[in-house]
């Protein structure tokens, strides 16, 4: 008998599927929906020291094959967002609180207020590619990223996960600085830098005119970073980037994820998205004589040398 | 990016923009509207179908920027987003406070054509901020008028004035749409009847699309769950007419 259940870093997990940082997670009650329609854990929204707007809009551009977002990082600070952590987890799956901040010692500050807010897990946000001073600013050299890891780490006593960027030439690379850090897992990807223009405004749409890219079109380079983050590290990856179905969260699992995040999906088909992977997942687990989703983990390696 | 066929004042501080182009959109459905390196914030569709086009109050640097534009000048517009009202039974009631009058012009007029009797009270400051009165009134609905300052109509809210109503005839639905304390007591007086309530709700809006939470009530979104509500979604919802987020995501009093 298949079944979907996996444990990552000590969390338990009732199937693979993650509502990714950033998605209908600014408020307790919705992430409990997201959870209630089949999550098997929520990431909050990236929440920082002080109350943030962010960016003007739009915030959105909605594509074919994608949607390119400038939101900012809007968060209401983390001494009011401790209580949207709380009412998350009264949905009873495991909560991972994302933060960002713009120096080591305040990112090591905000895990250890996360952990202090129930969250069980921190996801320290060193990727988001639109928000000046932080996320990918501080998270696209080695050096630094395990500089951060390791004071997250010293600073908390719950799982880390470092959520990493495609932008940059060697993301293998951040990986293991990770893991030297010490951090308990890897999320792969972020959104990639990205830019739309009107040609009738002959202005870029996002009012930061900078956004990051998600959905189908960078699965391709979610599922590929995955893969050489797996050969580099031995710690667990989350992978991240265009997860619509079953087929999708195999990509990533065959690669080297142990779990999947999903947020664009959520545009595409509402939160109902997470209950449909996870039936897909269990029925070609079962069609393929895959016992656990452990069993299919880094397929996509074997008969390499 | 459309280009503006007509760009009129409907009252003080309330204009229509309206395009070529056709939109089917259900009454109560928003488009999100894109004034160029200004901002983007959602509009209710006032006139779907051929020639669609939205209604809008001046109320910040946005909207103003807004209101300067002129005839063939061009906005992005994406859309239509979300639920809109829909025809429950014969004997329909609607109450619009203020601009939402904009949401209630085009589904009075589409309950007529469907054979609806359609009672509308709206409500207003004063006379000079009724909107689309006339146009209800060509449209075959019974229009009932609450001001606040009583220069026509009743003075008062409109609220009471559809209480009034309620108590002398029957109605198989009352929807709704205006100033959140409105909403709440129109609820109260069409529930303590028994009677479907649909209602409109507004919340700061940043992607329209289902992602981002700014709109999130009680972990229901607006823009995609609503704008349009029934009742029992709407009496299940702690945060009506109590709180609403910032765009920090701030919890604040209404």
């Amino acid at each position: 008998m298949s079944h979907l259940a996996v444990e990552i870093c000590g969390l338990r997990l009732k199937n693979p599927t993650i509502l990714a940082a950033g998605i209908l997670d600014e408020t307790g009650p919705s992430m409990r929906a997201v959870a209630e329609a089949g999550a098997g854990a929520i990431v909050t929204k990236s929440v920082g020291r002080e109350p943030r707007a962010g960016h003007g809009n739009p915030s959105v551009v909605e594509l074919s094959f994608g949607l390119i977002n400038a939101m900012g990082l809007p968060n209401p600070g983390i001494k009011e967002y401790a209580g949207e952590v709380r009412e998350a987890k009264r949905s009873g799956v495991p909560v991972i609180g994302s933060v960002f901040a713009g120096t080591e010692d305040e990112l090591a500050d905000l895990a250890s207020l996360m952990e202090k807010a129930g969250a069980d897990a921190v996801e320290l946000n060193l990727s988001c590619p639109h928000a000046k001073g932080y996320g990918a600013e501080i998270g696209s050299t080695p050096e630094l990223v395990e500089l951060i890891c390791r004071k997250a780490k010293k600073a908390t006593s719950v799982p880390v996960m470092a959520k990493l960027t495609p932008n940059t030439s060697d993301i293998a690379s951040l990986a293991k600085a990770a893991e030297k850090g010490g951090a308990d897992a890897i999320v792969a990807i972020n959104t990639l830098k990205a830019m739309a223009i009107s040609p009738e405004a002959g202005l870029p749409v996002l009012a930061n005119r900078f956004g990051g890219l998600s959905g189908p079109a960078v699965r391709p380079v979610g599922v590929r970073c995955v893969y050489e983050i797996f050969e580099a590290v031995k710690i667990p990856i989350v992978g991240v980037g265009g997860v619509a179905s079953g087929r999708d969260a195999l990509e990533y699992i065959m690669a080297g994820a142990s779990a999947v995040q999903i947020g664009t999906g959520v545009w595409m088909d509402g939160p109902e998205v997470f209950g449909r992977v996870s039936r897909d997942l269990l029925k070609f687990m079962e069609a393929n004589g895959y016992e656990t989703v452990r069993d299919m983990v880094g397929v996509a390696h074997h008969g390499r040398t | 990016m459309l280009s503006i066929s007509e760009h009129v004042d409907d009252a003080p501080a309330v204009k229509t923009i309206r395009f070529d182009e056709s939109m089917v959109a259900a009454p109560g459905q928003f488009v999100m509207v894109w004034v160029p390196g200004v901002d983007e914030f959602p509009m209710s569709v006032s006139y779907a179908g051929e020639r669609f086009g939205f209604t809008y109050q001046i109320l910040g640097d946005g909207t103003k920027a807004l209101s300067a534009k002129r005839t063939r000048e061009i906005l992005g517009v994406r859309g239509p987003y979300g639920h809109g009202f829909s025809i429950r039974g014969k004997r329909l009631l609607m109450v619009a406070g203020g601009l939402g009058m904009a949401p209630i012009a085009p589904f009075v007029e589409q309950a007529v054509e469907h054979k609806a009797s359609v009672d509308l009270v709206i409500g207003a400051k004063s006379a000079a901020n009724l909107l689309f009165e006339k146009r209800a009134v060509a449209a075959g609905a019974r229009v009932h008028i609450a001001t606040d300052d009583g220069t026509k109509g009743v003075k008062g809210f409109a609220s009471d004035l559809a209480e009034a109503l309620v108590k002398k005839e029957k109605f198989d639905a009352v929807y709704t749409c205006g100033p959140e304390p409105m909403i709440v007591k129109v609820l109260g007086i069409a529930s303590a009847r028994g009677i479907p309530v649909q209602a409109s709700l507004e919340r700061l809006m940043k992607c329209g699309i289902g992602i981002c939470d700014s709109c999130a009530i009680d972990g229901r979104h607006v823009c995609r769950d609503g704008p349009v509500f029934s009742d029992n979604d709407l009496r299940s919802l702690t945060d009506l007419g109590r709180a609403k987020l910032d765009a920090s995501g701030r919890k604040v009093h209404i």
